[in-house]
C-alpha cells in the first residue's frame, strides 16, 4: 500500500506503524470508568471506509489520519492528524 | 450412510457409484429453538454437539456463502494445547482431547494427525518462560517436553544451528499436538449434525436480527424471516458486520492474516516447527507441500487477501530457522479475515440482548479450538451456563479488567 503523505508524496505503508481507529484521538477525560472502557476495548470495526492512525515511523515521525477502504485496501485521504485533533477543538 | 472399511472395499470394486450427497439441502423452516449463525467449523460443530451431546432436535445452520467457506478452510491445520494461563489451558486442552476422539465420534476421517509441535527458543529467558509454559500445561493434564539444544538437533538435524543472531537454545515440545486435514472437520460436523436432524442451510445471509423488548426472536436474510428462541452468532472475521445489526460494539477488529503453501517436496519435516524470535510456523502437508504462515498484517482488513510486506516477512523468519526452505518454490498464498480481540483471547458468551449468544475474538487460533468451542458454545446455548472449561472468556472480562492476555501485549489487537 502506498500512502499518499501531505507533506512527503506517496510512502510505502511499510515505514509506517499502524495503531488503529482514528477514534483514538479522542480520549475521554479521567474518571468516567465506563466511557474510558469503551474509549480503549470497544471498536466500530467497519467493513468499508475506515479513518485510522498511522505513525511515519521511518520517515517524518508525523502521526497522520488515513481514510482507508477496509474491504478494498484502496486508501482515498491522509491527513496530518495534528490538524484533525486542531480542527476538532 | 456409515463409513466403515468394509463399504469402501465394495465400494471400491462397484465403481464409486453408492455414495450419496453427505448432507441434505433444505429450505430454512419458519421457526427454530436454536439458529446458529455461520457454517463454520465453529457454527457447525456447536450444531453437532447441539444436537448430539445437549438434546436439541430443532437447530438449523446458517451460512451466508458455501459451508466451510471461511476461515475453517483457510488456516494452516495446526491443532495444539500449549497455551500458559489457567483462563485458557484447560480450554484448549480440552479441545485436544476431542480431537483424539473426534473421528470415531463422528465417523469421518479428518485426518487428525498427532505428529507433535515443537516451539523452539532462542535465548535463556525464552527457555525459562517455556519450562513456565510447559508446567502450567503438565497442570492442566496436557503433555510438554523440554529440549535441550540436541535434543532438537536430533529432531530436526537441518535447522540452522549456526545462526549467531537467533541461536537455537532448546524448544518446547507437545507430542499429542499436530495437524488435522481442516476441509475434513467441516464435512464431518456437518455431516454429523445433519444426520442428526439439523437444518444447514447455505447461501443464507443473516441481514438483521429481529429484537422485540430486549430479547432476540429470530433473524432476517437474504432467505426471509426465521424465527427462533435462541440465536448463536459464530462468525469470527465477520462478527463486527453481523453483530453491528444487533447494534454492538465489540473488543475486536478485524484483521489479515496470511498463509502459504510450497509446491509438492519429499517429505522433511514430519511435525509442525515454530520459529520463537519472529513468528513463523511450518508444517507439511501429506501431499508435500510445505504450510506455513506468520504474522498478520496489522491492519484493519475484511479483503481476505494481504500485502506483500507479511509475505517478506514470513519469508525471512522461515530463512532464519530453514535454510532449505530457500530452494522451495512458492505455490500458493491466501489470506483470511481474523477476528483480533483486545487481550488475544476469545468470547464465548451471552449478550445484553436476551437469547443471543456470541462466539467470536477468536484472533488467529481458532482452527485448534473448534471441538471445545463447538462443545463449549453449544452447552452456553443449550443450558444458560458457561461450560467449565470456558468461564473465562466472558464479553465483559475487558470493563471488569480481567483479560486473558497470552503475550501481556494489552489492548492492541495488531499485537496479538
Amino acid at each position: 500500500m502506498l500512502i499518499p503523505h501531505p507533506l512527503l508524496g506517496p510512502r510505502d505503508a511499510q515505514e509506517f506503524t499502524y495503531l488503529g481507529d482514528a477514534a483514538l484521538l479522542n480520549r475521554p477525560e479521567g474518571g468516567d470508568e465506563a466511557a474510558f472502557h469503551a474509549y480503549t476495548h470497544l471498536r466500530d470495526n467497519p467493513a468499508g471506509p475506515h479513518r485510522e492512525l498511522w505513525y511515519h515511523e521511518q520517515g517524518d515521525r508525523s502521526w497522520l489520519v488515513v481514510t482507508r477502504d477496509t474491504a478494498t485496501h484502496e486508501i482515498v485521504a491522509a491527513e496530518l492528524a495534528m490538524d484533525v485533533k486542531g480542527a476538532a477543538r | 450412510m456409515q463409513f466403515n472399511g468394509l463399504r469402501l472395499l465394495w465400494e471400491g470394486l462397484t465403481g464409486h457409484k453408492g455414495w450419496g450427497p453427505l448432507w441434505r439441502d433444505p429450505d430454512p423452516k419458519p421457526e427454530y429453538d436454536i439458529l446458529v449463525v455461520g457454517g463454520g467449523g465453529h457454527g457447525l460443530a456447536t450444531a453437532y454437539y447441539l444436537a448430539s451431546i445437549f438434546g436439541q432436535a430443532r437447530v438449523a445452520v446458517l451460512e451466508k456463502g458455501w459451508l466451510g467457506s471461511g476461515n475453517i478452510g483457510r488456516n494452516t491445520t495446526i491443532i495444539r494445547s500449549n497455551y500458559l494461563l489457567p483462563g485458557n489451558e484447560p480450554f484448549y486442552e480440552f479441545s485436544m482431547k476431542l480431537w483424539e476422539g473426534l473421528e470415531q465420534e463422528f465417523n469421518f476421517n479428518a485426518m487428525v494427525s498427532q505428529r507433535g509441535i515443537l516451539n523452539l527458543c532462542h535465548s535463556d529467558g525464552q527457555r525459562d518462560a517455556f519450562r513456565r509454559r510447559g508446567n502450567a500445561m503438565l497442570l492442566a493434564g496436557a503433555d510438554a517436553e523440554l529440549l535441550d539444544r540436541d535434543g532438537v538437533r536430533a529432531m530436526y538435524p537441518y535447522l540452522n544451528f549456526a545462526n549467531a543472531r537467533f541461536p537455537i537454545k532448546g524448544g518446547l515440545l507437545q507430542r499429542r499436538a499436530g495437524t488435522a486435514r481442516h476441509d475434513g472437520v467441516a464435512w464431518g460436523y456437518a455431516r454429523g449434525a445433519d444426520r442428526k436432524g439439523v437444518d444447514i442451510i447455505q447461501n443464507c445471509e443473516v441481514t438483521g436480527f429481529r429484537i422485540d423488548g430486549g430479547a432476540v426472536r429470530g433473524v432476517e436474510t437474504t432467505r426471509g424471516y426465521i424465527g427462533a428462541k435462541k440465536v448463536g452468532v459464530a462468525v469470527a472475521g465477520s462478527t463486527g458486520r453481523v453483530m453491528a445489526h444487533a447494534g454492538m460494539r465489540l473488543p475486536i477488529e478485524s484483521h489479515v492474516l496470511q498463509a502459504f503453501v510450497s509446491e509438492g517436496l519429499k517429505p522433511i519435516i514430519d511435525g509442525v516447527i515454530t520459529f520463537g524470535a519472529g513468528h513463523f510456523y511450518v508444517s507439511q502437508s501429506d501431499k508435500g507441500g510445505l504450510v506455513f504462515g506468520g504474522d498478520i498484517d496489522g491492519y484493519n482488513s475484511y479483503a481476505q487477501r494481504g500485502n506483500l510486506p507479511a509475505v517478506e516477512d514470513v519469508a525471512e523468519c522461515g530463512m532464519a530457522i530453514l535454510p532449505a526452505l530457500g530452494r522451495a518454490r512458492l505455490l500458493r498464498s491466501w489470506g483470511g479475515t481474523t477476528d483480533m480481540s483486545m487481550d488475544g483471547s476469545p468470547i464465548i458468551d451471552a449478550t445484553p440482548v436476551q437469547g443471543l449468544y456470541l462466539n467470536a475474538g477468536w484472533c488467529y487460533g481458532g482452527f485448534k479450538a473448534t471441538p471445545a468451542s463447538g462443545y463449549a458454545f453449544a452447552h452456553l446455548l443449550a443450558t444458560g451456563r458457561p461450560h467449565d472449561t470456558a468461564t473465562a472468556f466472558r464479553l465483559d472480562r475487558f470493563a471488569r479488567g480481567c483479560p486473558i492476555d497470552e503475550n501481556g501485549a494489552g489492548a492492541q489487537p495488531n499485537l496479538h
